[in-house]
């Protein structure tokens, strides 16, 4: 039974499919449970959290980065099934310090003052979820004090900034200054994206990492949390 | 199953009804005043048979005539031309049924150039940093072979868009003849593509050996009529209204046998017709219903298409412009034409005035394909390889044409919204906007899978280097490492054996090939 429900898991996260009603990629699926039921399911039998986050989860995972690399799946899949991951990594958050589960780290994302573009945030944010990072977004047109005011209370390891227009990539470093103003800014990393920005503009406005696209923001943030 | 085309939705016409009538009204005037100077005694003697005025008249030593053609003989040839017209093919799913009111297009190579041009990618050391070397395309132009002929039948084989093959190159080899190269240029296509393969004659006197090659190889006479696995372009009258000897006496001939014929004319706006857009067209389309009549009297019934190259005079040289803006809009007019009179018609596009492949080849080509097809034609001929205004040919440039025309065909595919998708999407809509990331990329995967999303091109380089050669060459060579299904071994054997002038270098199955 544990290895039918953790195999099924599995299944669900390579079809990318969060709840029942998802299409996923083969015919037919729509109706069976897609991974929400499977992890509540999971959690009612008592299963071990541990066994559903690696044999389930991370495993799932792998195979769709091996799908990826063979180029059987696409970006879009790759982001389905991180979304899959996301929902249960959710669903299992409370039960995971329980299991004695270290979370893997906390991060703030924000698109910058005066720009409304979120579709690379949002991305960035169903990578990171599917990665096994706690992930808040704190929205669109963010002012940098309010940015500053969300790490105080949030704590997080990393702020993610996102901006499209070159004339919003400058509140990016408005923000950044807010956080050294405010004493907070060698409690967290910051790591810059979006079509504008590049490595060079990071490191003249004091950030920690760029990301080119969301799968480079993801390892960079994976690299920072290593170090 | 026939190949299936393109069908243009809503095709695009540049002319209004009346106009129609109006060129349709000065074609049949220009047919009776000033009427067509005749050097084929034969069409005079066919002409003057069936009641058309005819007058001896003389062109320096040669005798020639001047027919003048009534409406009703016209008018009966327009009834009895057929309005579906088969183009058949060895292997029958390669067939095509252009029905002359139906907007479905196919995309054919041609035309016949003297010169084929190869491309090879030398290298170059930047001069201030020896470090950097780059790779440039070098083209290099020489007369073709029958050597080429089967390369580039081998390629358009494979070419995904490429739904008919017209010969490329004309074929030049020490030992090709007048009296040897049709049966040489058929065999050699014939025997590198299962698709449709459309010629020029170049002596009479060998048509039968061609014919006769075409029975052995569709499975004999009824089988060659029921699958015409070849057909014929005839540029019989020269612009302006000038019966030429030779190529109408092969047209008759070949409208005897009852092969697909498509009746060709490319008058020059400013030197062989008027430049003045109505004059080009009542001219162009008094000399292909001239030839549609000649046909028609020959053999009633017998298929023919409609063909039309219109090409403007260039102010600078007075040479073709095929990347002027006026050709396509003749060809659009002509296509228009053919349609008034449901006849298949056989339209010009992506020919350019340019050497070279490069930026001025695309945008010219580009330009006349998507406009061109936009009208419907039912065979869309030249389109792939022909630089030079019909003078050069190359294969990268052909592979290059079929990225073009993958891009067209996914244009005009049918618009995909109905109640059902409607319903389905809405759904989607619903169920995103309740999401925190709100994207809608989960549903890309299965749409993604069903070939609804279009490819990208196909030879995008990586970051900023430009790579769109390299991969073209690139391609073009794994199409020719692909195999092609010749001719079989014993049907093969026949040819050889009945055909004379056939050279023993294309037979695949002698013994050491």
């Amino acid at each position: 039974m544990t290895e039918d429900i953790i195999s099924l898991i599995r299944e669900n996260v390579i079809q990318g499919r969060v709840t029942q009603d998802d299409e996923g990629l083969d015919e037919g699926l729509v109706g069976r449970p897609g991974v929400t039921e499977l992890i509540e399911k999971a959690l009612a039998k008592r299963l071990d959290v541990r066994d559903i986050i690696n044999k389930g989860l991370t495993e799932a995972m792998n195979l769709v980065g091996q799908k990826f690399e063979q180029k059987e799946y696409y970006i879009p899949d790759m982001l389905a099934s991180a979304e899959a991951v996301g929902v249960a990594m959710e669903i299992l958050g409370p039960y995971l310090a329980r299991s004695g589960i270290k979370p893997k780290g906390k991060v703030l994302l924000a698109t910058v003052k005066g720009d409304l573009h979120d579709i690379g945030k949002n991305i960035v944010m169903i990578l990171l979820r599917g990665a096994g990072y706690t992930v808040k977004d704190l929205g669109n047109d963010m002012e940098p004090q309010s940015i500053v005011n969300a790490v105080r209370e949030e704590n997080p390891q990393f702020l993610g900034l996102s901006a499209l227009l070159t004339s919003t990539m400058v509140n990016m470093r408005d923000t950044i200054q807010a956080l050294e103003e405010s004493g907070l800014r060698d409690k967290v990393k910051v790591v810059i994206g979006g079509a504008p920005v590049s490595e060079e503009y990071a490191k003249s406005i004091g950030a920690d990492g760029y990301g080119s696209d969301g799968f480079q923001a993801l390892a960079v943030i994976e690299s920072l949390t290593s170090t | 199953m026939p190949r299936e085309g393109i069908l243009v939705p809503n095709p695009y016409e540049r002319i209004t009804d009346e106009q129609i009538r109006q060129i349709h009204r000065a074609s049949l005037q220009i047919l009776l005043d000033p009427g067509l100077i005749c050097f084929s005694k034969k069409a005079a003697e066919i002409f003057h048979s069936n009641g058309a005025e005819v007058t001896t008249t003389s062109s320096g030593d040669n005798p020639c005539w001047n027919i003048k053609i009534p409406e009703k003989l016209v008018i009966e040839a327009l009834d009895s031309a057929p309005k579906t017209v088969k183009l058949g093919a060895r292997n029958p799913d390669n067939a095509l049924i252009m029905k002359g009111d139906e907007p479905r297009v196919y995309f054919i190579s041609g035309s016949e150039t003297n010169i084929w041009l190869d491309v090879d990618f030398p290298a170059y050391v930047k001069k201030s940093d020896r470090s950097i070397e780059i790779k440039v395309p070098e083209f290099h132009p020489r007369r073709a072979t029958v050597a080429d002929l089967c390369q580039s039948a081998h390629v358009c084989e494979h070419l995904e868009t490429l739904d008919g093959y017209i010969r490329t190159v004309n074929i030049q080899d020490a030992d090709i003849t007048e009296d040897n190269k049709d049966v040489n240029k058929f065999f050699a296509s014939l025997n590198n593509t299962t698709k449709h393969f459309m010629s020029g004659l170049t002596k009479l006197e060998q048509l039968d050996n061609v014919v006769r090659m075409a029975e052995l190889i569709a499975g004999g006479k009824e089988a060659l009529q029921e699958n015409p696995i070849i057909s014929f372009i005839t540029c019989l009258v020269k612009s302006p209204l000038q019966f030429v000897e030779d190529t109408t006496d092969a047209f008759i001939e070949i409208c005897r046998r009852g092969l697909p014929t498509a009746v060709s004319s490319s008058p020059q706006a400013g030197t062989t017709a008027p430049i003045k857009e109505a004059g080009i067209m009542a001219q162009i389309n008094a000399e292909v219903l001239a030839g549609i009549t000649l046909g028609q009297l020959v053999n009633k019934g017998t298929p023919l298409l409609y063909g039309s190259v219109p090409v403007m005079a260039r102010m600078d040289t007075l040479g073709d412009s095929y990347g002027a803006v006026e050709t396509s809009q003749y060809n659009i007019d002509c296509v228009q034409m053919a349609r008034f009179y449901k006849i298949p018609n056989y339209s010009t596009s992506g020919v350019c005035d340019t050497k070279i492949p490069g930026q001025q080849s695309s945008i010219e080509r580009l330009f006349s394909d998507i406009v061109v097809t936009l009208s419907g034609p039912q065979f869309l001929h030249c389109a792939y390889g022909l630089l030079d205004c019909n003078a050069v040919f190359c294969l990268l440039q052909a592979v290059l044409d079929d990225a073009h025309f993958q891009m067209l065909k996914f244009f005009l595919k049918t618009p995909r919204i109905n109640q059902q998708e409607l319903a389905e999407t809405m759904k989607q809509i619903r169920e995103v906007v309740e999401t925190p990331q709100k994207l809608y990329i989960r549903y890309i995967r299965q749409v993604m899978r069903s070939g609804e999303i279009s490819a990208p091109y196909p030879f995008e380089g990586d970051g900023e280097s430009d790579s769109v050669f390299a991969l073209a060459y690139q391609r073009m060579n794994e199409l020719l490492a692909k195999p092609v299904e010749h001719i079989d071994p014993d049907t093969t054997a026949k040819i050889f054996q009945e055909i004379p002038g056939l050279l023993p270098r294309l037979n695949v199955y002698k013994e050491g090939k």
